[in-house]
């Protein structure tokens, strides 16, 4: 059974491309377009997803609040979430791994990475 | 009456052969899309005097073309045994209003003849070659007369 | 088409399309701060529209746009901390970068250049803003930068605790701990790391740092445990262990701390490079024995036991990283902002956007085109039934009505697929006023109504370019100078509204201005200078003012640089006109001219009177009769020797004969109890066109005619009827305009040989 990954960015090309790059990588993706839409997709998962990809901009709820938000849920406090931003200002690192945040990646992603990033953190 | 050759080779075509003001002339039959019966044309204003009108093809507005008229043999009587054969010039489609459909021939293109230069007759201008079918001269008819020439005159 | 091979081409497109609608969202967020009307989320929109298109942008490689959205993006990331002010000069630099983003974003689209100076124009202004900042920001960034080992884990033990040894499952190495922290590798790099609890808790692992370690180059690895306390006293949640890693490997420094880039501060952590001995910062104890990497495996064993068999209500606080945060770092913000605001533009739709589904256009005409042979197959069936006798109460009559009902239905709903919101039209409006006012140096703002009023995409399509000429003659000639209008008492600003609904079965666009509206003196004297009227004409303020729609008209001596090309709106009128609209204009001298265009719903579909003549039926659009007429005797009186006009109320109108000008018939002896319709012309004259008989009033689908014998004049298209035969739809104000007039039977020769 591959790897479930939760994958919530409010833009559609980049859910375009995540979705593409995950299901070419032998991934099942589940798309989500902002935070509070992400919880809601989050919270039908059962098991809960293998590793989450979440962007920081985004109407409604941010990333922050997102992650914030998965890691007050017992069972999502160990799924690994990887940021996914255009900035790689520490100070915004520093919030992303406040809020729990396990790892970033910076866009533009090369899908590459993005896998093997992936691979890392399901084991 | 079709001639058949026992050799199909690359330079052989199909014509179909035709009645219009008492003449027999024959088309390419990879021009022809379909053969209908006539049906009453709605007439458009100021149209060329061979343009007989419009009808209704299945949804699609078809210009129809008297072919006798356009060939100068005068107006065609339409009755309603006449035919449209309806034509693709590579370009648009058009109906054209003739008497009655003939045959289809097999035909060598060698068997064509170009025709003779005869000042007199205009319509000499629409056949692109002769051919003779048993005792039967048939005309080629070029295509481009189902189109507008410069030479028509708007009613 | 769509190259199906490649879902990237796919996604690019996609992409474009994205990018309207956040451009779209970009200039709804500036409006509301140029309304004055911003909280917070507003900028949050406007960031967000910038944000993603250059993210996307940047997936793409299209590094001019990248370019210019980032620093966009970072003056209103300025904005949006309050560090930059959103004055009036800012918006309207906004509002520029916006254009310029649009610019940008559509010659990529279409593999074409966009104005390099302009660009750097507005790149200047944004930098400028941004001031000090714009060179720290410049460094920090890193935008197509992806660190292969940017990847960072959080791993959060607290090495707390000072307990009794062995988990069960803890690595089996044998021999007694040795201080490590004097351990130093003599080549390749010693790493001592020393996670803190925090770093667990964000579901990071030691396990995923030492395999990008391990990618690296050759790797050793040694846990120490020995701060592990018994099981009983396990605080599951902090950390106790801590590695001593010998990595031989060609990356730099740099490439190696990177690794632990995320974690940096929830760790300890210390790297000494190849022959540099000296450790930073303390070192924890470390168990000497040497791993294998293959045995990296066991402290992941040792790290999940530590993690599931800890807990302190420190560590607990960091897992509750809503609480408390880790150690070293501030209190993480309260949830966004964002999360409670929507936000909320006036005339579109709300935040969350309704689901929609893409389809190809031709997939679309396609469907029209069938909906259309619906309609008119639903007519012949209608026909035939009639002529079969049957009464209207019969069950077939009635289920025909209904089903004529359901095709109506059906048609309705499909052509409004095609319906598109005006909005996008009018934004680029908005734009052109912008452009226009800043050129004449004067001050004019755009506002909208109504922009959410749909209308068949086609007709927006070619309504652009009549708007652009109207608005900008607005600026142009409509809207005073700024002393002008500040000698009228008015305010500096001029103001053109555009607004859109729909009316009685039409879509009514209006463009208004709040200026000194038409100067009747100087427009009849300029039609009369042109030849246009005659010089004691006495026309009347509506007469004069629709003098501006006639060929010709342009007034020359007001020619600027907008509408120098003596584009008139004679143009703009047959524009309108070919769209099966009208165009009317209103004008009150000091306070301004409004113009109102009259737009039918749909394009493929008119509402017709069927009439016949000389025997022919023919279809006349409603839209372009203004009354239907029955001749009396006294009505008609002869104009010359072969033209009669009708008394038509107050004034007299010239008389045709449709079936004479169509070339059916020669005029009648007599016209008195004919039919005439009166229709008006594009001067708003009016004349009146003689049928036989009206049949009835019915819709009608379009059909094009073919073009082969070029276009037939008078005739605009054609339709087919319930029984099969094909109407032409008239075109009457061509007509009228090439109509010979003659309406006088033929003198016989006899007559005229006297």
């Amino acid at each position: 059974m591959s790897l479930q990954i939760l994958a919530v960015d409010d833009s559609r090309t980049i859910r375009d491309m995540l979705n593409l790059t995950l299901n070419q990588a032998g991934f099942t993706p589940h798309m989500a377009d902002d935070g509070v839409h992400g919880i809601e997709v989050l919270e039908e998962m059962s098991p809960p997803p293998d590793a989450i990809i979440t962007d920081i901009n985004m109407p409604r709820m941010d990333g922050f609040g997102f992650i914030e938000a998965v890691r007050k849920i017992e069972k999502f406090r160990a799924v690994p979430i990887l940021v996914l931003t255009t900035e790689s200002a520490a100070e915004l690192k520093q919030r992303a791994r406040n809020a729990g945040a396990t790892g970033w990646i910076v866009k533009p992603f090369e899908p590459k990475k993005l896998v093997r990033a992936l691979q890392m953190v399901t084991g | 009456m079709s001639e058949t050759q026992n050799q199909i080779d690359s330079t052989e075509i199909e014509l179909l052969t035709f009645q219009v003001g008492g003449q027999e002339y024959a088309i390419d039959i990879m021009s022809v899309r379909e053969i209908r019966g006539w049906s009453k044309a709605t007439p458009l204003p100021h149209a060329p005097n061979f343009v007989r009108g419009v009808i209704n093809l299945r949804g699609t507005v078809l210009t129809i073309v008297d072919l006798a008229d356009r060939l100068g043999m005068g107006r065609t009587d339409t009755k309603e045994r006449n035919v449209i054969i309806v034509v693709h010039t590579g370009i648009e489609t058009v109906g054209l209003l003739v008497d009655a459909v003939s045959d289809i021939l097999a035909v060598n293109k060698s068997e064509l003849q170009p025709p003779p230069e005869m000042a007199a007759d205009n319509e000499q201008a629409f056949v692109s070659a002769l051919m003779i079918a048993g005792e039967r001269m048939v005309r080629i008819l070029a295509l481009s007369a189902a189109l507008p020439s410069e030479n028509t005159e708007a009613a | 088409m769509m190259d199906e091979d490649d879902p990237m081409a796919e996604i690019r497109a996609s992409f474009f399309v994205e990018c309207e609608e956040l451009l779209e969202a970009l200039q709804d967020g500036l409006q509301i701060m140029d309304d004055g009307e911003a909280d917070d989320e507003t900028i949050n929109v406007v960031f967000r529209a910038v944000h993603s298109i250059k993210g996307g942008a940047g997936a793409f490689g299209l590094e001019d746009l990248v370019r210019f959205a980032h620093q966009f993006e970072s003056v209103l990331d300025g904005v949006r901390s309050g560090t930059i002010e959103a004055d009036r000069n800012a918006i309207s630099v906004f509002f520029q970068s916006g254009d310029i983003l649009g610019d940008l974003v559509r010659a990529a689209r279409d593999d074409d250049i966009a104005d390099e100076s302009r660009i750097q124009g507005v790149m200047s202004s944004l930098t400028s803003m941004l001031g000090a900042d714009a060179q720290e920001d410049e460094a920090e960034e890193d935008v197509s930068d992806f660190q292969p080992m940017g990847l960072s884990l959080d791993l959060g033990l607290d090495i707390g605790g000072n307990d009794a040894p062995a988990l069960p499952d803890l690595p089996d190495p044998g021999g007694p701990p040795a201080p490590a922290s004097t351990v130093v590798f003599e080549d390749g790099y010693t790493i001592h790391f020393l996670p803190d609890s925090s770093l667990y808790a964000s579901g990071n692992e030691p396990l995923h740092l030492l395999r990008l370690l391990r990618e690296m180059g050759d790797l050793d690895v040694t846990c120490d445990s020995s701060t592990l306390p018994s099981l009983s006293e396990l605080d599951e949640e902090k950390s106790y262990l801590s590695w001593t890693i010998h990595l031989i490997t060609d990356e730099d420094e740099e490439a190696v701390r990177d690794v632990f880039d995320f974690v940096a501060d929830l760790c300890t952590l210390t790297i000494s490079g190849p022959e540099k001995p000296a450790p930073r910062g303390p070192a924890p104890d470390t168990p000497p024995p040497p791993t294998t990497s293959d045995d990296i495996s066991t402290p992941q064993d040792s790290t999940s036991a530590s993690l599931n068999s800890t807990s302190t209500s420190k560590a607990a606080a960091a897992l509750n990283t809503n609480k408390t945060p880790d150690v070293k770092a501030p209190p993480p913000p309260a949830s966004p902002p964002s999360a409670s605001k929507k936000p909320v533009a006036p005339s579109s739709k709300s935040n969350k956007p309704r689901p929609t589904v893409r389809v190809d256009l031709e997939r679309i005409d396609r469907l029209v085109n069938l909906v259309g042979e619906l309609v008119i197959n639903q007519a012949m069936i209608s026909q035939s039934v009639a002529e079969a006798g049957l009464q209207t109460n019969s069950a077939v009559s009635e289920g025909l009505d209904e089903f004529m009902q359901l095709t109506r239905d059906i048609q309705d709903s499909v052509m409004m697929i095609r319906a598109q919101p005006v909005k996008s039209l009018f934004q680029r409006m908005s734009r052109i006023v912008r452009e226009a006012s800043s050129m004449v140096g004067k001050s004019v703002r755009l506002k909208t109504e109504g922009d959410a009023t749909e209308i068949d995409k086609t007709v927006i399509e070619r309504l652009a370019d009549p708007l652009t000429h109207m608005i900008r003659n607005a600026v142009d000639h409509g809207i005073e100078s700024p002393q002008d209008r500040l000698a009228a008492g008015k305010p500096e600003e001029g103001i053109v509204t555009l607004s859109a609904g729909h009316r009685s079965g039409r879509v009514i666009v209006e463009v208004v201005d709040d200026g000194a509206g038409i100067n009747r003196e100087r427009v009849l004297q300029i039609a009369i200078e042109k030849g246009l009227v005659a010089e004691n004409a006495e026309l009347t303020d509506s007469e004069i003012d629709n003098l501006l729609f006639m060929p010709g008209f342009s007034t020359a001596s007001e020619v600027s640089d907008l509408s120098g090309r003596g584009v008139g709106m004679d143009v703009v009128k047959s524009a309108i006109l070919s769209l099966g609209g009208r165009v009317t204009i209103q004008s009150n001298p000091g306070s301004g001219t409004i113009f109102t265009i009259s737009l039918p719903l749909t394009l493929a579909v008119l509402d017709g009177m069927v009439i016949n003549v000389a025997r022919q039926t023919l279809v006349v659009p409603l839209s372009t009769i203004t009354e239907t007429l029955t001749l009396m005797g006294p009505d008609i009186r002869a104009l010359g020797p072969q033209t009669n006009v009708i008394k038509v109320r107050d004034s007299f109108v010239p008389l045709l004969d449709l079936g004479f000008e169509l070339g059916f018939r020669a005029p009648l002896d007599s016209y008195v109890g004919s039919i005439a319709l009166l229709i008006a012309q594009e001067d708003g004259d009016h004349a009146a066109l003689i049928v036989d008989s009206i049949q009835d009033q019915r819709q009608v689908v379009i059909k094009g005619l073919q073009d082969t014998f070029g276009q037939v004049p008078g005739v605009a298209a054609a339709t087919i009827l319930g029984d099969g035969k094909i109407a032409l739809i008239l075109d009457p104000v061509d007509v009228v305009a090439n109509a010979d007039g003659r309406t006088q039977p033929v003198q016989s020769n006899l007559q005229l040989a006297g």
